[in-house]
């Protein structure tokens, strides 16, 4: 094996280094260019002198799941060399911009930032969960976003593969080792405990990290040792609102829930706390939310030296649809009685297959003379104002208790674009929606409803009452 | 792409369900592990579908079952024992002498295929656990070993440090067995499924980017249990094919 350092200028496989990124303890990362590939190309090399195993293992195992790996939360794979090459190497996409580290100059963030940032990452999280991986180093170096075509921050992107655990490979960590691997600062009770299969530990990492931006503080410090980790098993941390009393109840509610011990208390899905994060009316409050102050002694006594306390874990890497998110589109303007019916009726059987759903009921507002829309009518009174009691009306006799069903009314030049644009945002599961009946007005402005069915990330029911014979 | 195909059992359903199903998917070779009849009702159209495809390149090696019908005295048990002198006379003098010519094992580039324990293959052990798998890994300088006779499938890994672990496959879903890690591959079966799931089992294996896939095919399970209780073969035979067990 060769023993010299990678270095600028250098050819590997067709990739012509370029200059060097990032020179960590157990890898370098170079910029690279390759006439096959015509977008940004970075090399992660890692170095071969002296490494111990967990470091080959940890490559092994991005160099595995990253090829499995699509859509704009990761980065793109370019290819790979293994270790029975010369030089072992996996090229992939750069994503320009710095990572998320760069913001913890700037601590606390504004809330309304934190926010943003966390359910950006959690739909990146998501993502990642469809796809059976857990990422289990959820950290600020570890986040990315790609730049909007104005500059701004877009979708999140996680990096660095090295400690996941795909629900159908083989977990070479796992094997290979019996302590737990991750960040310590970050790592979620049961990742301490040894256990690689759950996803939800990506969840309390990002509490941890939104903790972070809230507050400026780290929940549970920096230990050193993995004892001094574990400590965050029986330990609660200071309500992040006794450190700064401006932060939202809902927000803590949040924030803390993603930091439960058990798996099981915190979301069941990445996208169920980005909806949270994006709306925060439909967060329900709990004990959680007002807290001001850590446990006493003696329940933290109790959980320090109760032994059937650890997280139960282990199942599959897989928690898809545990908690879906079921968006209603509601066309309150031209549907007949029979079309409301028959959404309702669609959406009560949607609801019934899926106990754990939330209902997100959506109304577009156009914003073009085309319809006729005005923001306000005759009365002055918002129009906003009355389709959210159109909404509420025509959902009410589904029964759904607050938390449960929230309700919003998009605006935009058209209702598909618009539609769509909240499910891509929203992480959302399911669209439900009428079939526009009116002909005339259908061959006028085209379907609505084929279009999101054609372009929606997820499955989209399309509600037509039956019509009587002819 | 090499299709690999154990534990046929002679089970015609099955075994043509797999091979349509293989050439779909694109594979150019064909590797048949061993126990091309035994327990099942179609010793000779299996016999003949398999020569037939190593008259055009494929490859076989014997099984256990292969080896009972020309080796008197192998130990089985009372239903397989009784499955295979139905067997026997079921088969024209031609497919007899066929499987007497069967090799133990074949390599092909980094890549052993055996159908039991590789470090003594004419003792028909079982791979079970790490600990089989470490000793059949063992006696062997192959990179990666491909087995079959247990009926379940399976992965075992060498790690870095020289532990042995295992691994259960999803079906369809290819794993990499990324050099230069050693890897010992059990092939679910053709003919009678022992996972729980009845649908046949094969393997795909694309040598380029090193990597497996176990394929689940559903096939005309009616058909095959129907035929083992018209041949007055053991029900039991018949019964397990829609358990999977």
């Amino acid at each position: 094996m060769p023993q010299r350092r990678p270095r600028e200028g250098q050819v590997i496989d067709g990739f012509t280094l370029g200059p060097p990124l990032h020179q960590g303890g157990m890898a370098s990362i170079f910029e690279a260019t390759h006439p096959a590939h015509d977008f940004p190309v970075l090399m992660k090399l890692p170095h071969l002198d002296g490494v111990d195993a967990a470091h080959i293992v940890s490559f092994e195992m991005e160099q595995m799941i990253l090829p499995r790996l699509t859509g704009p939360h990761v980065p793109r794979y370019v290819a790979a060399g293994g270790f029975d090459t010369p030089h072992p190497y996996l090229a992939m996409e750069r994503i320009p911009g710095p990572s998320l580290l760069a913001r913890l100059r700037d601590l606390p963030l504004s809330l309304d930032e934190v926010a943003a940032i966390g359910a950006k990452a959690a739909l990146a999280i998501a993502a990642l969960h469809r796809q059976r991986v857990s990422h289990l180093d959820i950290k600020p170096a570890n986040i990315l976003f790609r730049p909007t075509p104005d500059g701004l921050r877009g979708d999140a992107v996680l990096v660095d593969f090295g400690l996941s655990h795909h629900g159908q490979l083989p977990d070479l960590i796992e094997e290979e080792f019996r302590i737990p691997y991750g960040t310590a600062p970050y790592m979620a009770p049961e990742q301490a405990m040894g256990q690689r299969n759950e996803p939800r530990s990506d969840i309390f990492s990002l509490g941890v990290l939104l903790y972070q931006l809230a507050t400026g503080i780290l929940p549970f410090g920096e230990p050193q040792h993995l004892r001094a980790v574990r400590k965050r098993l029986w330990r609660d941390p200071v309500p992040p609102r006794k450190l700064r009393p401006e932060i939202p109840s809902w927000l803590q509610e949040v924030i803390l829930r993603c930091l439960e011990v058990e798996p099981g208390s915190r979301y069941p899905t990445a996208t169920g706390l980005a909806f949270d994060l994006r709306n925060p009316e439909s967060v329900r409050l709990t004990p959680r939310a007002e807290r001001l102050r850590r446990d006493g002694w003696l329940a933290v006594l109790e959980r320090r030296f109760n032994r059937d306390r650890a997280p139960r874990t282990g199942r599959p890497a897989v928690t898809a649809h545990a908690a879906p998110i079921v968006a209603v589109a509601v066309d309150l303007r031209e549907g007949s009685v029979a079309l409301a019916d028959a959404l309702r009726a669609s959406v009560g059987n949607v609801l019934r297959t899926m106990p754990g759903a939330r209902v997100a009921c959506l109304n577009v507002l156009l914003d073009g003379y085309i319809t006729g829309d005005a923001q306000h009518d005759d009365e002055g009174r918002s129009s906003r104002v009355q389709r959210l009691a159109e909404l509420r009306h025509w959902a009410a006799p589904l029964g759904l208790e607050e938390g449960r069903i929230t309700f919003h009314v998009l605006e935009g030049s058209s209702a598909a674009e618009a539609l769509l644009e909240y499910a891509v945002a929203n992480g959302v599961d399911h669209v439900v929606m009428g079939a526009r009946a009116n002909s005339v007005l259908r061959s006028v402005l085209g379907s609505v409803s084929g279009e999101v069915a054609a372009r929606a990330p997820c499955s989209v029911t399309v509600v037509r009452p039956r019509e009587a014979a002819p | 792409m090499i299709a690999i195909l154990s534990d046929i059992h002679a089970n015609r359903e099955a075994l043509s369900a797999c091979l349509d199903h293989a050439d779909r998917a694109g594979a150019t070779r064909f590797v048949f592990l061993g126990d091309i009849v035994g327990y099942g009702a179609d010793p000779a159209w299996c016999l003949r579908t398999v020569m037939d495809r190593i008259a055009h390149g494929a490859v076989a090696i014997l099984g256990n079952h292969d080896q009972a019908v020309f080796a008197r005295g192998t130990r089985m048990n009372g239903r397989a024992a009784a499955a295979i002198d139905w067997t026997r006379a079921q088969l024209s003098p031609d497919a007899a002498g066929f499987l007497r010519t069967l090799p133990l094992e074949h390599v092909e580039g980094d890549v052993l295929f055996v159908h039991s324990d590789a470090s003594a293959p004419e003792e028909w052990r079982y791979v079970l656990g790490a600990e089989e798998a470490r000793r059949s890994l063992d006696a062997s300088p192959a990179r990666v070993t491909v087995c079959g006779h247990v009926h379940v499938p399976r992965l075992f890994g060498l790690t870095a440090t020289d532990k042995c672990t295992a691994f259960s496959p999803a079906p369809g879903v290819p794993v990499p067995l990324p050099r230069p890690r050693r890897w010992l591959a059990v092939m679910g079966a053709v003919g009678q499924p022992r996972d729980g799931d009845p649908a046949a089992c094969y393997g795909l294996l694309d040598p380029a980017a090193a990597e497996l896939r176990w394929m689940r095919v559903p096939y005309d399970v009616e058909m095959a249990a129907a035929k083992i209780r018209g041949a007055g073969l053991p029900e039991s035979l018949a019964d397990r094919l829609f358990l999977g067990r």
